[in-house]
């Protein structure tokens, strides 16, 4: 066999262990993919399912509960109307990386660099089947780190039920509170339009005043976080977010009273 | 059976006598990022643990076979490939932790503890107390993981793996929450003052001048 020192064992030596570890890895990669696959759209589903407030409801049968109430569609954000398309395999976050299917926006305030074209909306139905709550996805920079939101809200499009932080990497006890619940919960009721139609909600530091309905406490400590929330909202709510569409779909409630 | 005792000198030797982190004073950057609550840190233990304990068998094992010259890069293949899959698994089968803590379970590639093992005892003794080695210093590492995490979730929250313990005053309680222990660099502190408590206790681990 030769010294296990020697340049042809030791060649034979690493290809082997490559080889070996290769079909462990990609092994382990492949058959645990359909688990990850299931776990990542679960988890989806789960903070949908929390921003429209049918979280307890579903108990432990989520994918069921979602699959009954939840119709997501695919949206133009230019025009403001729905198109069709697959809004199983759409991802924003993939769509935003290509000039095809991207823009660059002129007045990037949320410092998101890139907005995809269209986006995913999902229309929360109740037990009747008519629509009850719209939640739009938003995303925007904090101090350290890209946060991503569902906003669930009522079909005025104007009052605020939910705000969930799903994925964000801001310092943990101070700007990581937007995942707070006590936080959260003052989101419900919030209105995010004056009477005049002008984006109103905002982050008010040292507190909102009591029957305040535009404004949210800011999380103490967390200055640049809030910031980015506030600018957030800004940005998806004006002409390069979800503008045309809350527009449309307000002349198309006056006319018909529902959508 | 003189083994049994040296199985459990070997098992057992690390937690205390000869801690990773105490003695060695090794994987301290690991220990700073993932002590900010208990249940991150008994997380980060086991796969510490498993990845240790099974680095330091396969290499055991291999020992006589590997040659001299790529002997490192065969641990670190080893080694990957070991952390990648317990990567996979978390993935699988506990998605919130594994959003948490992703990037430290890769992380653990570069601890030094399993390396430091395999190098040091792996690549001389058998598998059985090789394996046994590897949990050792696994749990060793853990402990002293548990320890830090106990006071930094405790101080910093309150609670104890997610349970509350104190109520703070901003949820209505008395608790005025330490926000400095929120932040991984306290972990220093921490760690210093325990290994301060481990010598005090047995001194004949403070080094010579």
């Amino acid at each position: 066999m030769g010294n296990k020192d020697s340049f042809g064992r030791t060649l034979i030596f690493v290809l082997v262990t490559c080889l070996v570890c290769s079909v462990i890895v990609a092994g382990a990669a492949v058959g645990l993919k359909p688990l990850q696959v299931a776990n990542k759209a679960l988890d989806k589903q789960t903070k949908i399912l929390e921003a429209s407030g049918l979280l307890e409801k579903a108990g432990n049968d989520i994918p069921a509960t979602y699959n009954k109430y939840v119709e997501a569609k695919l949206l133009d954000f230019a025009t403001g109307e729905f198109v069709e398309g697959n809004t199983q395999t759409f991802d924003q976050r993939i769509f935003a990386l290509s000039s095809d299917t991207s823009i660059t926006p002129s007045n990037d305030i949320a410092k998101i660099n890139r907005r995809a074209n269209q986006t995913v909306v999902y229309l929360v139905k109740d037990d009747a089947g008519n629509t009850d709550t719209v939640i739009l996805e938003m995303r925007g920079s904090g101090l350290w780190s890209m946060m991503y939101a569902f906003v669930g809200l009522e079909t005025d499009l104007n009052t605020v039920k939910s705000v969930i932080y799903y994925d964000q990497g801001e310092t943990p006890g101070l700007g990581g509170e937007v995942e707070n619940p006590k936080w959260k919960q003052q989101w419900a009721g919030k209105q995010l339009f004056n009477s005049n139609g002008d984006i109103a909600i905002k982050i008010v530091k040292g507190g909102a005043k009591a029957g305040d309905i535009h404004g949210v406490d800011a999380l103490s400590g967390a200055t640049l976080t809030g910031n980015g929330v506030e600018n957030t909202f800004k940005f998806w709510l004006g002409e390069e977010g979800f503008g045309p569409f809350i527009a449309n779909y307000r002349q198309k409630l006056q006319q018909n009273g529902g959508l | 059976m003189s083994d049994t005792k040296e199985m459990k000198k070997v098992l057992l030797g690390p937690i205390l006598d000869n801690n990773p982190i105490g003695l060695q004073v090794l994987g301290i950057c690991s220990a700073l990022a993932v002590t900010g609550s208990m249940q991150k840190a008994l997380i980060m233990t086991i796969a510490v643990v498993l990845v240790t304990a099974f680095s330091s068998l396969f290499i055991s094992m291999m020992r006589n076979q590997i040659p001299n010259a790529v002997r490192i890069i065969v641990q670190m293949a080893v080694i990957a490939s070991l952390v990648i899959l317990v990567d996979q698994c978390l993935k699988a089968f506990a998605y919130q932790m594994s959003k948490e803590l992703s990037v430290f379970v890769g992380l653990i590639i570069t601890n030094c503890i399993v390396m430091g093992r395999a190098e040091a005892y792996a690549m001389k003794e058998p598998p059985l107390m090789s394996f046994l080695d590897g949990i050792g210093n696994g749990i060793g590492y853990g402990a002293m993981l548990m320890a830090v995490a106990f006071f930094r979730e405790l101080l910093s929250k309150g609670s104890l793996f997610d349970v509350q313990i104190m109520p703070l005053l901003r949820d209505g309680g008395w608790y005025q929450a330490n926000g400095l222990l929120v932040l991984p660099f306290s972990s220093f502190f921490v760690i210093g003052l325990i290994i301060w408590a481990i010598r005090q206790y047995k001194p004949e681990q403070v080094e010579k001048d």
